[in-house]
């Protein structure tokens, strides 16, 4: 029963916050300023998702190129740029990643 | 364009996302039953909470015994991240009504506002909300039947929690995040998020994602002043 309780708040709290500005804020018209900060919130948002993952993936500072979560987030970020093709870049780098986990 | 066919744009620009939402949600789906979950209870956790990264943390704390509020505080600070996504679509949700905005808000994950976000900065967000539709129908249900498989393989196939499928979502939050990073502001905003989700990670409740993500955006306002007072200076 317990698990159901869990879910249900779960469930409620995220929608909560996802509809906090779009349903809520409807009359809210923010400042220039504002709407400029949140150009970088993909950037911001995501970069720090990545980071601790490539660089830390167990915990502590990892460095080595025997890191295959650098290594794959490093070639990710690169064919992203150059070929600017998204799919591209995460088959290629997952499966260069794979590759170092389980031949390396 | 009509709605339909924007729908359908929606979904095709999302697809890079569902390929690398595919591996995550059959882990979730290994470790949500590994941590003692029915299939049930997994699968109305992918349909109604349809929040990745706070379902892992959930699973994780739910493994651990770990007592209600504290799972419910954990999941607000892990989501919080999607207040910010709500705040920067809001200015072109102008025309949108509630119809739109609940449902729409409800599947706002971290692929949807990365895919709709650079569309409607890059051609406008005339007819934004059907465009929106197509990449959340797209990710929600891709994201469902991932869980499915989950699941399945997770009594199936013992030990594939550990085989690190969730690199897939480094790789996808990756591949977005590069193009944009050829303007500098953008790069500082990156790059002080970064340093400080480094710095920080461990805070309690995963704190430290949201510090970094504050920290990311004055970053990026402040490069672009000072780019400014030097063009205009």
């Amino acid at each position: 029963m317990t698990i159901w309780l869990t879910i249900a708040g779960m469930a409620l709290l995220t929608v909560l916050i996802r509809a906090s500005f779009l349903v809520f804020g409807q009359r809210l018209s923010f400042p220039a300023w504002l709407n400029r900060a949140l150009h970088y919130v993909p950037a911001a948002v995501l970069t720090a998702l990545v980071v601790p993952m490539a660089l830390a993936p167990q915990g502590t500072l990892d460095l080595s190129p025997a890191n295959p979560y650098l290594v794959g987030t490093l070639v990710a970020g690169a064919v992203a740029l150059l070929t600017r093709r998204t799919l591209l870049a995460i088959v290629v780098s997952f499966a260069l990643y794979g590759a170092l986990r389980w031949l390396g | 364009m009509k709605p339909f066919a924007l729908v359908l744009a929606g979904a095709r620009d999302s697809l890079p996302m569902l390929v690398g939402a595919a591996p995550f949600g059959v882990i979730f789906g290994t470790l949500a039953v590994g941590a003692g979950l029915s299939a049930g209870a997994t699968l109305a956790m992918s349909a109604f909470v349809f929040a990745g990264s706070s379902q892992f943390v959930a699973v994780s704390l739910i493994g651990a015994g770990a007592a209600l509020p504290v799972i419910w505080l954990t999941t607000f600070v892990v989501n919080l991240r999607h207040a910010l996504y709500s705040a920067t679509l809001l200015p072109y949700a102008r025309d949108w009504n509630a119809r739109w905005r609940w449902p729409l808000a409800f599947w706002l994950t971290d692929e949807t506002f990365a895919v709709v976000e650079h569309r409607f900065r890059s051609q406008g967000a005339a007819g934004g909300q059907w465009y929106q539709l197509g990449s959340s129908l797209a990710m929600y249900l891709n994201w469902f039947l991932w869980s499915v498989v989950g699941v399945w393989l997770g009594k199936a196939v013992p030990g594939l929690a550990g085989w690190g499928l969730d690199f897939a979502m480094v790789a996808t939050f990756t591949a977005i995040v590069a193009p944009q990073l050829k303007k500098r502001p953008a790069l500082a905003a990156a790059a002080a998020a970064g340093a400080v989700a480094l710095l920080a990670r461990g805070l309690p409740y995963k704190l430290d994602l949201m510090l970094a993500a504050l920290v990311g955006v004055l970053a990026g306002v402040a490069c672009e002043k000072l780019a400014e007072r030097r063009v205009a200076a």
